[in-house]
């Protein structure tokens, strides 16, 4: 059994953007523009945990995105997954997330025997957790969001804990499943020297719309109306005092008259 | 194609917050499309959260009492929804984007093959089309998103919108029966352990927030007292997170929870632009902090420059003072 995580290259998370002309672009002080998405990195860490603690054949990376994005796979081979595959194709671009999770899962699919399917809770650019779960309906899988522990994996099925708005739940469920990670679930790694040698030399293949079946998805929902965060209306009122005191009696009377409080 | 449908959670007979916020705007966008708002109830024992959905604006109540929709699980309700939309058209699909609500609107757009837009902060309506602003990029850029297909599924974040009041209408909901039996359910849930009471700073009205000012782990002791005294729920940031001095719920920014208290109280935390994609949306924000550059006094309504160990037991007796 193979497991897959699925990972996203996303701005990082010191960017500044812009928009001109409905364009989204970015930069970043510290001149690393692009990043795996950071809540992908757990995803990542669990995917080499299963090859080396819970008897996966190996941990396939995988990632729907521009040619550019082999930068994302390169640090999950670095990290160690043992292969990385990116799917990319112009007809593929502007996929909502439907679209992204019919072709994830005929890439999944293609990949064959595999059982488990991980990724990160959310992107940070999207930002909508949209797509395990829609994974899970196009490969007829369960999906298991936010979860912070698996307790087992044996048998054919797996017992999680999923951390809900509600509180902690533990959940059963029978393999395959498609699994979303939050942030208690694990530390993910640094990238060895050795596995950074390894991953710059790496050619990753990359798989058209056409390798794996899918044709132009028309996405069901339009977001191409972009702009930037009006700033925040008024002027800040620095409170005055000669002591903490007084300056806190004031900030408590503006609270009251504001009907903050 | 007509009507307007929104999902509403409950447990134990009680309508979650999310969910009275999200009859609230979806009253408002059945109001402006001139179409009847029907509440969609499912769960356990649900018939209080039925008659509370009348009380709460709905002019037609679904309901669905049955063990297997105990406890929320998408591979019940999910199936559930997708057939009664299939049945019976509705033009839009309102869920509060909790994480159950994000899960169902993502298995529902799936089966029903139609768009779902998430996490909307306002919704109008325009030509017939719900148009949602939903921020993007971590809050760091907004958007005006809508659906193409139908229905409309739209998901609502949480204390963006104002909780519909009570109507005092009655009415007597419509029973259906559930969708999918427990043996061709896949998951058993097999524990649970609830919050205890304690406020998740999702749903905090108030915050008090502290940064890397606070010094280590015992300088969150005063903000703790003064989010006591005003019953508000703890923040951090995430270089206090990071530093292990306070665990990793409480975090508040890009890589944390995202939130929109009516007053957020930052002490010692300079507002990195990580931090201010998490709370910019708050609607009072009072700076504590001892550097008058500090970016947070941009985004601030209120500020003290000055040492927050002597600023927040102040305000801490003030407040006291003035609420008892």
């Amino acid at each position: 059994m193979k497991v897959v995580v699925c990972v996203k290259q996303t701005p990082s998370t010191t960017a500044t953007l812009s928009v001109k002309g409905g364009v989204v672009s970015w930069e970043d002080p510290g001149g690393k523009p692009n990043v795996v998405n950071p809540w992908d990195e757990y995803a990542i860490e669990e995917a080499i945990r299963f090859k080396e603690n819970r008897g996966a054949a190996e941990a396939v990376a995988l990632c729907l995105g521009d040619p550019s994005s082999d930068e994302a796979l390169k640090t999950c081979l670095a990290m160690g997954c043992g292969e990385a595959i990116l799917v990319s194709d112009p007809a593929l671009l502007g996929s909502d997330t439907l679209g992204t999770a019919r072709t994830l899962a005929a890439a999944i699919n293609k990949i064959g025997d595999v059982q488990v399917a991980l990724f990160g809770k959310q992107a940070i650019d999207g930002d909508t957790g949209h797509t395990p779960v829609q994974v899970a309906r196009v490969l007829g899988w369960t999906p298991l969001t936010y979860v912070a522990a698996i307790q087992s994996v044996d048998g054919g099925s797996i017992t999680v804990d999923r951390m809900t708005d509600d509180g902690k739940e533990t959940v059963t469920a029978k393999l395959p499943v498609v699994i979303s990670f939050v942030k208690e679930i694990n530390e993910p790694r640094y990238p060895s020297f050795m596995g950074i040698r390894k991953a710059s030399k790496a050619v990753i293949p990359t798989w058209t719309a056409g390798d794996i079946g899918v044709s132009a998805p028309a996405a069901k929902a339009d977001w191409s109306n972009v702009y930037p965060i009006p700033p925040r209306e008024g002027e800040i009122e620095m409170i005055a005092g000669d002591t903490p005191e007084e300056q806190a009696r004031n900030l408590v009377n503006k609270l009251f008259e504001e009907k903050v409080i | 194609m007509s009507g307007v449908w929104v999902y509403v959670e409950n447990r134990e007979g009680a309508i979650s917050a999310i969910s009275r916020e999200a009859l609230g705007a979806a009253r408002q966008v059945a109001d402006s499309l001139g179409q009847p708002l029907t509440a969609l109830v499912f769960g356990q024992g649900v018939g209080p959260a039925c008659a509370a959905a009348f009380d709460l604006g709905a002019d037609a109540v679904i309901g669905a009492d049955d063990a297997t929709l105990a406890g929320g699980r998408v591979e019940a309700h999910g199936p559930l929804l997708a057939k009664l939309a299939q049945e019976r058209q509705p033009a839009v699909i309102l869920i509060g984007a909790s994480t159950r609500g994000r899960d169902l609107a993502a298995w529902t757009g799936a089966d029903l093959d139609t768009g779902v837009v998430a996490e909307a902060i306002e919704v109008k309506v325009d030509g017939g089309v719900v148009k949602a602003t939903r921020p993007v990029y971590a809050g760091k850029l907004l958007c005006e998103a809508f659906v193409t297909g139908t229905p409309q599924i739209v998901t609502l974040r949480s204390r963006a919108f104002a909780q519909a009041a009570a109507t005092g209408k009655t009415g007597a909901p419509e029973m259906v029966g559930a969708a999918v039996a427990e043996d061709a359910i896949p998951t058993k849930i097999i524990g649970f352990e609830g919050k205890g009471g304690k406020v998740s700073l999702t749903d905090a009205g108030k915050i008090v927030s502290g940064g890397r000012g606070v010094g280590g782990p015992e300088g969150f002791e005063p903000l703790r007292e003064l989010a006591d005294v005003l019953g508000a729920a703890l923040g951090a940031s995430r270089a206090t997170v990071d530093a292990g001095w306070i665990p990793y719920e409480h975090q508040v920014g890009q890589t944390g929870k995202t939130v929109a208290p009516d007053l957020y109280i930052a002490a010692g935390i300079s507002g990195a632009i990580q931090h201010q994609a998490g709370m910019r949306s708050s609607k009072v924000i009072v700076a504590i902090n001892k550097d008058p550059d500090a970016p947070i006094f941009k985004l601030a309504r209120y500020g003290i420059v000055g040492d927050l160990f002597k600023v927040i037991p102040a305000l801490t007796a003030e407040f006291k003072k003035r609420l008892n």
